[in-house]
């Protein structure tokens, strides 16, 4: 993926966002609601260092496995079994930043 | 919004779980998609790997390129190798504990957060990228060296 030899991955990344663009401007400009009529409200997000530290080493883990959180289930859908293995041990990950949190620099 | 970050942290922090359920019926969701899509939709060309890609990738010892994932990495049999610990349980540790850290995935800082123009995003999602990077340029080859 991080050759950049052919369009899967920015292609599908970049045509996300326009999608989302579009959907979140289409959101606001008529006012949508959800399913229990509350105005769609979107946090924003508050820069913290976690956001580099934390984003260099799931790069790593990302171009490891070939997936991020997301696509580990849909390869196990697909029928990669041993992928499960990356999947509990990315949950394991997850615990293990939930333990040490007040300890890493955010 | 990072939809394998959740269900995670259920027993560490204690939060009603019940009311986040949703992420659960989410994840099962993308894992009926992968389904279905090999099931029905699959292309019937071959997947293409980019010819230079291929050469690369040969160069580490991978020349099956007929699925979408390489047998000689991601195969059942490797699960207990060297092998297996740094692409299964490395890499998703990685992703685990990154992806937390950071505050999302390439879901919800990439495409969510720069389609609604947040900028620690963008920070994030240079950093996934610069992340991706070091892996795949300076890393892989030595690891490749030490696994093969």
């Amino acid at each position: 993926m991080f050759r950049f030899d052919s369009f899967h991955m920015y292609g599908v990344i970049g045509s996300a966002i326009l999608t989302g663009m579009v959907s979140i401007g289409l959101i606001k400009r008529l006012g949508l609601k959800t399913k229990q009529s509350e105005p769609v409200r979107i946090a924003a997000k508050t820069f913290h260092r976690g956001q580099i530290y934390g984003g260099l080493l799931f790069g790593l883990g990302w171009a490891l496995t070939g997936a991020c959180p997301g696509p580990l289930f849909a390869q196990i859908g697909s029928g990669f079994l041993p992928v499960s293995v990356t999947l509990l041990s990315a949950i394991g990950g997850t615990w293990v930043y939930g333990y040490f949190r007040a300890r890493l620099p955010h | 919004m990072c939809a394998a970050c959740l269900p995670a942290q259920i027993p560490f922090f204690a939060y009603d779980w019940k009311k986040e359920a949703w992420n659960l019926v989410f994840v099962a969701g993308v894992l009926l998609g992968g389904m279905l899509a090999t099931q029905f939709l699959a292309n019937a060309q071959a997947f293409a790997v980019a010819p230079a890609t291929q050469t690369a990738l040969r160069a580490y010892g991978i020349s099956d390129f007929s699925g979408l994932m390489p047998p000689e990495l991601f195969a059942g049999s490797h699960l207990f190798s060297l092998k297996g610990m740094i692409f299964f349980v490395m890499g998703g540790f990685l992703v685990g504990f990154g992806t937390r850290w950071a505050g999302g995935c390439t879901s919800g800082h990439a495409i969510m957060g720069l389609s609604n123009l947040q900028w620690p995003s963008l920070v994030a999602t240079c950093c996934f990228m610069a992340g991706g990077l070091v892996m795949t340029h300076l890393l892989l080859p030595s690891i490749f060296l030490l696994v093969n």
